[in-house]
């Protein structure tokens, strides 16, 4: 991508000009099975996903809550591995060149897989991000480096931990955008508080350009709505990850995942019109 | 000139990034890294503290009833028909293990940082135990994270904890044993970073509790120093602990890192055997990777899922080691080798009647190195080996193991 405009940067340009916030859907790859998931995922787009985060299943996912635990597992047992996720993204870029793809997930698949090989074909077959939950700036030699420099977006994780000289120590390499996590916690556990929220988004704001994506703690449609009248784009993982587990072997699973991703993204599309805020995000 | 490294030292502990060569360092999510800094600021402040080192080792001697003794171990020297045997008994600590040890000293260090809750993980209970009863002492609420299968095979110490007011959290994911119970203690952190702090048990985890584990843990090999000094009037000739994570053999091996003519042997859990694919031997048959927190050797597939260790030992039960080990390993100081679970078992037996000391099933496997390198060397050769445990925990499994019904 080096030299171009990114996807991410053309998506998040195109959200600003709309004036509204972007949807992210995160799921696991592989969830419940290799078939289904592939289906789902290349579907999300027409559901109105605007950026899409695919999980990449580790065996101890520290940063994680019960559901997507299970699904981490159930990924696993059903065969996905590193090298499957990147074939996964060459496929849907076959009819897909705009939806950005990020991947989300542990340092050790990654390392088990060589480091180089995996950014090589990571950009080779169209993945725009990386979001390494247990890569700090500390250890920015094993993997951040190498991604700037092969021109991929190594996205970085704020949380409510993080002080004013922090943030910008996490901002020197950030790309993409930044990923707000909304709680102290793991995924999928209590629910963000919008107050408080939207004044440490507007604090990051003062401090970065960057876009800024709020995440963990959000599953409804409500709440995704009111975080999108002061964010850049409101992930939703858990929630969906849920519905998975719902409905495996059901015939509706990809429906119903497929809907209440609709729903999550008509909801965050209309957030600000909704409020009366559409005119705010434009310039 | 006080920064500049020491060159050729093997004692100079890690980098300021917490790595020890490529090993080591912090590989947690955002949440819990000003937490880290805020530890790592708070017990360099602590260790040049001389109230903290004042408390700490008056804790050790009067509440943990160190120093442990130094034993000559007679019969078992004469059975071997080698080497001189010398057991470091850290056995006869309050608690019964070494983990009382670090235990001190992370909950002096968590009181100190004002904090008001304390969690760990175990995998034996001993670990669980120690930091249950220094919450007692300190009047801390205490939670503690055990796999299930654990709680199972180790009772004794899930009622101890109890007893001491600790809450036992059974941990249902994963291979539900230590590794599980380390992420379920982290996950719980990041959902209490005000006020808790993480007694972690072993030199393992996010810097810097590799290198304060291990601070913690070397008043065993201090003592051992000492001691020797004064029995045998010269240092040993060779050192053995048993190896799962490595609080023991790094807390034994660490005064004598530098001393290049002393052999040091670090026993990893075979289990089942090496080529069984059933064990916990991380150096012999894992490669470098990340997990709870640092890089170092862990068992794993070829796709970076981490695999379920084995071992009879619970405490030794970890598909992981400490990364000072890794790096150790890499640099050839340390010989890592490894013991099944019948040659502890063995060993188990042969200490109990031989000596009258019934020791656990992880120094068990120290032993059984010993059993093995013993009779083929000098009788002058001095060999101080760690029981760091004792056995009462263990007769169930072992009970078990050999057909007995109790």
């Amino acid at each position: 991508m080096t030299g171009e405009t990114s996807r991410l940067q053309m998506t998040f340009d195109r959200l600003h000009e709309e004036g509204r916030a972007g949807f992210i859907p995160f799921l696991t790859a592989g969830d419940p099975d290799l078939e289904c998931s592939e289906r789902i995922i290349r579907s999300l787009p027409a559901a109105g996903a605007d950026i899409i985060e695919l999980g990449m299943p580790f065996s101890d996912p520290m940063a994680d809550g019960p559901v997507i635990q299970k699904s981490s597992v159930r990924a696993i047992e059903a065969g996905m591995t590193i090298g499957k996720i990147l074939d996964l993204v060459e496929r849907f870029r076959i009819d897909n060149k705009t939806t950005p793809i990020v991947l989300m997930g542990y340092f050790n698949p990654i390392m088990a897989f060589g480091v180089q090989a995996f950014l090589d074909r990571a950009i080779t077959v169209g993945v725009d991000g990386l979001i390494i939950v247990d890569l700090p700036p500390e250890e920015d030699a094993d993997l951040c480096f190498l991604a700037v420099k092969a021109g991929l977006n190594f996205i970085r994780l704020v949380t409510p931990t993080t002080g004013h000289d922090r943030l910008s120590r996490i901002l020197e390499n950030a790309g993409g955008f930044l990923y707000y996590v909304a709680i102290a916690g793991v995924t999928g556990t209590t629910s963000a508080d919008p107050g408080r929220l939207k004044s440490r988004i507007d604090q990051i704001k003062n401090q970065t350009k960057l876009p800024v994506a709020v995440g963990f703690g959000v599953s409804t449609r409500e709440q995704a709505a009111q975080i999108a009248t002061f964010s850049d784009a409101v992930v939703v993982g858990s929630a969906l990850v849920r519905l998975i587990e719902e409905n495996i072997g059901a015939e509706h699973i990809e429906k119903s995942v497929l809907d209440f991703a609709s729903e999550l993204a008509d909801a965050v599309a209309g957030a600000r019109t909704d409020e009366g805020f559409s005119n705010t995000g434009r310039k | 000139m006080a920064k500049e490294p020491k060159k050729n030292s093997f004692s100079q502990g890690p980098d300021e990034l917490g790595h020890f060569g490529p090993f080591g360092g912090r590989y947690v999510s955002e949440t819990l890294m000003p937490l880290l800094l805020e530890v790592e600021k708070a017990y360099q402040a602590a260790k040049l503290d001389s109230e903290f080192n004042f408390e700490l080792d008056n804790l050790l001697k009067h509440y943990a009833g160190r120093p442990s003794p130094l034993y000559f171990a007679p019969r078992m020297t004469k059975h071997l028909g080698g080497a001189k045997i010398y057991f470091k008994r850290d056995e006869l600590n309050h608690t019964g293990a070494h983990k009382i040890n670090h235990a001190i000293g992370q909950i002096l260090l968590a009181i100190r940082m004002g904090k008001k809750r304390i969690i760990a993980e175990t995998g034996a209970g001993q670990h669980g135990v120690a930091t249950a009863t220094v919450a007692a002492r300190f009047g801390l609420p205490c939670r503690i994270f055990m796999g299930e299968r654990d709680i199972k095979r180790q009772s004794p110490n899930v009622f101890r904890m109890k007893l001491l007011g600790a809450e036992v959290v059974s941990v249902e994911t994963g291979s539900r044993t230590l590794k599980d119970a380390m992420n379920a203690a982290l996950r719980d952190w990041v959902a209490h970073v005000e006020d808790t702090f993480y007694i972690i048990g072993t030199v393992a985890g996010p810097h810097p509790y590799p290198q304060m584990v291990k601070d913690f843990q070397s008043v065993i090999g201090r003592e051992a120093k000492d001691q020797i000094l004064e029995m045998e009037g010269r240092l040993p000739d060779s050192l053995v602990a048993c190896i799962g994570g490595g609080s023991n053999a790094i807390g034994l091996f660490a005064p004598f890192l530098d001393e290049s003519n002393i052999d040091l042997f670090a026993v990893e859990a075979a289990g089942k055997g090496l080529e069984s694919g059933k064990h916990a031997a991380s150096i012999a048959r894992g490669k470098p990777g990340v997990l709870h927190g640092n890089k170092t050797y862990l068992l794993q597939d070829e796709d970076g899922q981490i695999q379920e260790a084995h071992s009879i030992s619970a405490g030794l039960d970890y598909p992981g080691i400490g990364p000072e080990h890794a790096w150790l390993h890499s640099t050839g100081r340390v010989h890592y080798v490894s013991a099944t679970d019948s040659e502890a078992l063995e060993a188990f037996q042969l200490c109990s009647r031989l000596e009258g000391i019934i020791p656990a099933l992880e120094p068990a496997h120290a032993l059984a190195h010993v059993i093995k390198m013993a009779p083929d060397l000098p009788s002058d050769h001095i060999l101080i080996m760690n029981l760091c445990g004792r056995g009462d925990k263990d007769i169930f499994t072992v009970a078990d193991v050999l057909g007995e019904n109790l």
